[in-house]
């Protein structure tokens, strides 16, 4: 516990020391940039996934939103019908350190 | 060779999917099996592939989301998550995040923080890796010391107890975590939670490398249980920080979904994993992560000091941080094969007897 307050205490003072030195240079304020999807290239599927994108943000964000968790479970119910063919127990566990 | 290359629709870059593939299958199997969502390895990688740096951290989030949720299905199965806990940190950890955030942009009104933040989170990941290292040294010591009088060392004995000085503070209101085998005060895990949250906001990680250490040696959980209650609230906060950066425009979906495919082999991989490796297996390989991830953020660092050498630092730290995904990744898959080729054989034996 000595050693381990006094890493805490050296981090700390190091932190302390370098930090005014370091945060001297001015920052650059970041620009204002509107991005907007090139649609040109894009047919089908892309296209409209672009266009909706263009046209808002919002409803971008609401089928991201729902999407990703809907894959992350059919993914994670597929590699359950794999495993359990293979013969692996899903279910159990030795708890050990 | 065309087809090994697709448009995305939102940045407009063309991006090699098989890499896509391949990073989240490497990403998948440690954040799986060490319980942390992985920004640090993906952003490069995803901005190596081709995608601007803003795109690859709200794709990288995307993802993280999806794998997350499919680490959590698999470790909620073995028991490994405790619900409660992960719930009540994650209110100290959103807080946390944006008093870090809010430091951050404070520091960004006097200048450039840049520096600041590498040099703190290279403080932060040797603690890191010392207090693992000295675990593991001190929880061999045991084994040995056990050994010598002829005993066996319980299974769940720990080298390091710090965490049951901090479970003495009874505080009120006073809970019990089952999964984790706690009783503390509840405000041990949001105090633990707000101050990771802190350095996570401060530092622009997601903070699963220091929430998972964390959980450990301050709360007292088993290594097991840790793993899947951080993936847990990694699982949220992603789904949190994906709907942020989505909003603002910054997240590539089909990317994010190709990722997503590799990314649900290797969380089967990495979470399976942990079912035939000890904890104490899980803490060492999690040690020589963070020393990895902390050697590259050292060589960026050093870049400005020595100018002419910079591309071969860059080019160095990059491949420091896939090659200790690679080494990493390839060693917990073989420990997965290895271990299910050992239960199936020993099911099979059991049934012909």
């Amino acid at each position: 516990m000595k050693f381990l307050r006094s890493s805490l205490t050296s981090a700390l003072f190091v932190a302390l020391v370098t930090l005014p030195e370091m945060a001297h240079a001015a920052a650059k304020a970041a620009a204002n940039v509107v991005i907007v999807a090139d649609t040109r290239r894009l047919d089908g599927i892309m296209l409209w996934w672009a266009q909706m994108y263009n046209d808002s943000h919002a409803y971008f964000t609401i089928l991201t939103i729902a999407i990703i968790p809907l894959i992350g479970v059919v993914f994670g119910l597929l590699a359950d019908l794999v495993m359990n063919h293979i013969g692996i127990d899903l279910k159990h566990r030795d708890a050990a350190e | 060779m065309d087809w090994l290359y697709i448009l995305m629709p939102i940045s407009g870059v063309t991006i090699f999917w098989p890499g896509l593939i391949i990073l989240g299958v490497g990403v998948g199997i440690i954040g799986g099996f060490f319980g942390m969502g992985g920004a640090w390895m993906v952003t490069p990688g995803l901005n190596i592939l081709g995608f601007p740096m803003a795109f690859a951290i709200g794709t990288d989030i995307a993802h993280m989301a999806g794998k997350s949720l499919i680490s959590t299905m698999r470790h909620g199965k073995f028991g490994n998550v405790d619900y409660k806990l992960g719930l009540i940190m994650l209110g100290g950890t959103v807080l946390g995040f944006e008093v870090g955030a809010q430091i951050v942009m404070l520091l960004e009104r006097i200048g450039n923080v840049e520096k600041v933040v590498r040099w703190i989170y290279v403080i932060l990941l040797f603690f890191i890796a010392w207090m693992v290292f000295h675990d593991v040294a001190a929880h061999r010591r045991k084994v040995r010391d056990a050994a010598a009088r002829g005993e066996e060392l319980d299974k769940n004995a720990t080298g390091v107890n710090w965490a049951s000085r901090l479970h003495a503070i009874k505080i009120p209101p006073m809970m019990h975590f089952t999964a984790a085998g706690i009783y503390c005060s509840m405000w041990l895990p949001v105090l633990v939670s707000f101050l990771t949250g802190v350095l996570a906001g401060i530092l622009g990680i997601g903070g699963g490398l220091i929430r998972m250490p964390a959980l450990i040696y301050m709360i007292g959980c088993p290594t097991h249980v840790a793993v899947g209650t951080d993936l847990f609230e990694v699982m949220l906060s992603g789904l949190y920080g994906a709907a942020s950066y989505t909003f603002k425009g910054r997240t590539e979906l089909v990317a994010a979904i190709i990722m997503l495919v590799g990314a649900a082999c290797g969380a089967q991989v990495g979470a399976v994993a942990t079912k035939y490796i000890k904890g104490y297996g899980i803490r060492i390989a999690f040690g020589l992560c963070v020393i990895g991830c902390m050697l590259s953020v050292i060589l960026k660092l050093v870049q400005p000091y020595v100018p002419e050498y910079a591309w071969l630092l860059n080019s160095m730290a990059t491949v420091l941080v896939l090659g200790f995904v690679s080494a990493i990744s390839l060693y917990i898959t073989v420990c997965m094969v290895q271990g299910a080729r050992r239960e199936i054989a020993n099911k099979r034996q059991a049934a012909n007897q």
